[in-house]
C-alpha cells in the first residue's frame, strides 16, 4: 500500500510537471524563422567569426530575418554565398577572395633585437614591453599569435617572421585581427606587388632599424606608371585599383621592400603542423 | 529583531563561511568550467541564484505540504530533481519569450544549471537545516550570491594565471585545481566569524 502512494505521488508530480511544460511551452512558443536552419546547413560550421558575427548560428538567423548580406562568409566564399541567396531569393553578388599578407620583411639578421627579451612568448604579451625587442618597433615580433589564431593552420613562422600558406589561408581575417602590431591585411588573391614593409620612421631610422625597411624615398611614386603607389607616413602604399602588377616599382625600390609577391610565398624550411579535422 | 538578526546570520554564514563553492564543494564543475572570463562568470552566478530562489520557493512547499504529510521523506532527493529539471526548463521557455536579450546573454548555462548539484544541495540542505519559508529563501539567496561571488573570484586569478609563466607539467587544470585550494583555503578563514558578529 505504501509503495503504491509513493508511487502516484511521484507520478502526480511528475505529470503535473509535464503538462506545466507543455502548456507553458505551448502558449509561450518563439516562432522561429525556418529559413535559418536552411541556411545553417549552408555555412562551413566553423564559426570563425569572419563575417562580424558570434558564430555561423548568429549569422544564419541574421541572414533568415533579412538585410544582411549573404556574401559575408568568407571561408564558404562563392559557393555559400550563392546558395544562400539562392535560398533568400535575392540576387547573388560576387565576391573577392582575399589572403592574408605580412607586411614584414625584417628577417632575424636584418632586424637585430635591441634587447633580450625572456617575458611569455607571445606577441602580445611582447609588443606591452616597449613595443618588443626588435630594433624596429613596426614590424613581426615572431612569437606566432597570428599562427595560433588561424583556423585552417595556414602561417608558420620562420627566421622570426611569419608565413602565410595562401593555399591554405581561408581569408577569416583572424590573424589581421590578433596582430598587435596591425601589420596583417587582408589583399585581393591575385595581387602581385606588395610593400613588404610597415615602418613609418623617416628614412634614415628606419634604415638603422632594419636593412630590409621602406625608407620613403619616392622613387617607386615616381616610376609607376599608373599612378598606383603613394608615400604616406614614410611608408610606400600600393592602391590595388590601380596597380597592374608591371613591377616596374620592384625593379626601382633601393631597399627590396617592394617585393614582387608570387602567391603562395613560402620559405622552403616552413613546417605547417597538420590540419586536425 | 530576532528574527531579522537570524536572518542576517543565515545570509552571512552561507555567502562566506559555508560558501557552496569553496566549502561544501557543491557546483564545482561550473566553477572550473565557465570560469575563464568575467562576465561568462558573472551570467552563470546570476542565473544559479535566480534558480536557487525559485527552487526552493518551489520545493520547500512540496517537502512540507506533500512528502511530509504522507511520510515519503525518501523521495526527497527524486522529487527535488523532477521539480528543479522542469523549473528550469520553464524557465527557458519564459525568458525566451519576454526577455530575449538576457535569454541569449545566459545562453548554454540555462540548461546546464538543469542538473547542477549546488541547486539541489542547496534545496536539501533547508530542509536538512530545518528553516521556515523566509529563512530557506534568505539561505538560498546567500548561497547564490555566494556562488556568484566564487565565479567572479576565481576568473579574477584565473585571467592573472593567465599572464604569467607556469611549468608545463602544472598548465591547464592542474594549476587551475591548485588555484581553486587556495582560495578555498583562504574562504576557511572565515570559520566562525558570521556566528559572533552580534554576540
Amino acid at each position: 500500500m505504501e509503495i503504491l502512494i509513493a508511487f502516484l505521488v511521484m507520478f502526480a508530480v511528475a505529470v503535473v510537471a509535464g503538462i506545466l511544460l507543455l502548456v507553458i511551452s505551448h502558449f509561450f512558443a518563439v516562432p522561429e524563422n525556418p529559413q535559418k536552419q536552411i541556411i545553417r546547413e549552408c555555412l562551413p560550421g566553423i564559426n570563425c567569426g569572419a563575417c562580424g558575427y558570434k558564430g555561423c548560428d548568429d549569422y544564419a538567423a541574421a541572414l533568415a530575418e533579412g538585410g544582411v548580406k549573404p556574401s559575408l562568409c568568407i571561408p564558404g566564399a562563392q559557393s555559400v554565398a550563392d546558395r544562400i541567396s539562392d535560398i533568400l531569393g535575392i540576387e547573388p553578388e560576387p565576391i573577392k577572395d582575399v589572403v592574408a599578407f605580412v607586411a614584414c620583411n625584417g628577417y632575424c639578421e636584418a632586424n637585430p633585437p635591441k634587447a633580450t627579451y625572456e617575458g611569455v612568448k607571445t606577441c602580445y604579451a611582447a609588443s606591452m614591453i616597449y613595443g618588443g625587442a626588435h630594433s624596429c618597433r613596426f614590424g613581426c615580433l615572431g612569437y606566432g599569435d597570428c599562427a595560433t589564431a588561424c583556423p585552417s593552420k595556414a602561417i608558420c613562422m620562420v627566421d622570426g617572421i611569419a608565413h602565410v600558406d595562401t593555399a591554405r589561408c581561408i581569408g577569416c581575417g583572424l590573424c589581421a585581427k590578433t596582430c598587435p602590431k596591425h601589420i596583417i591585411s587582408m589583399l585581393p588573391q591575385e595581387t602581385l606587388t606588395a610593400v613588404m614593409c610597415s615602418n613609418k620612421q623617416k628614412g634614415a631610422d628606419a634604415r638603422k632599424a632594419c636593412k630590409n625597411a621602406c625608407i620613403g624615398c619616392k622613387k617607386c611614386e615616381k616610376v609607376c606608371p599608373n599612378g598606383a603607389i603613394s608615400v604616406v607616413d614614410n611608408l610606400a602604399v600600393v592602391d590595388y585599383t590601380k596597380c597592374t602588377n608591371c613591377e616596374t616599382c620592384i625593379k626601382e625600390c633601393p631597399t627590396g621592400c617592394l617585393k614582387s609577391v608570387f602567391f603562395p610565398d613560402i620559405p622552403e624550411n616552413c613546417e605547417f603542423e597538420d590540419l586536425v579535422d | 529583531m530576532e528574527t531579522f538578526k537570524l536572518l542576517i546570520v543565515i545570509l552571512l554564514s552561507s555567502v562566506l563561511v559555508d560558501n557552496y563553492v569553496l566549502s561544501r564543494f557543491l557546483g564545482i564543475c561550473p566553477f572550473l568550467g565557465v570560469s575563464k572570463k568575467l562576465d561568462q562568470a558573472t551570467g552563470m552566478g546570476v542565473a544559479v541564484t535566480v534558480v536557487m530562489l525559485i527552487a526552493t520557493a518551489v520545493t520547500w512547499p512540496i517537502q512540507y505540504l506533500v512528502l511530509n504529510p504522507l511520510k515519503l521523506g525518501y523521495l526527497q532527493n527524486i522529487a527535488f530533481i523532477l521539480v528543479i529539471a522542469t523549473l528550469v526548463q520553464i524557465l527557458e521557455v519564459i525568458l525566451k519569450k519576454f526577455s530575449p536579450s538576457l535569454y541569449k546573454g545566459l545562453g548554454v548555462y540555462l540548461p546546464l544549471i538543469t542538473t547542477n548539484c549546488a541547486v539541489l544541495g542547496v534545496t536539501i540542505n533547508n530542509i536538512i537545516d530545518g528553516y521556515n519559508f523566509l529563512e530557506s529563501m534568505v539561505s538560498s539567496l546567500g548561497c547564490g550570491i555566494g556562488f556568484l561571488f566564487a565565479m567572479v573570484l576565481f576568473s579574477g586569478l584565473r585571467s592573472r594565471i593567465d599572464d604569467s609563466h607556469i611549468p608545463t607539467p602544472f598548465r591547464g587544470l592542474a594549476v587551475t585545481l591548485i588555484a581553486a585550494s587556495f582560495i578555498s583555503l583562504a574562504f576557511m578563514g572565515f570559520g566562525g566569524i558570521v556566528e559572533n558578529i552580534f554576540a
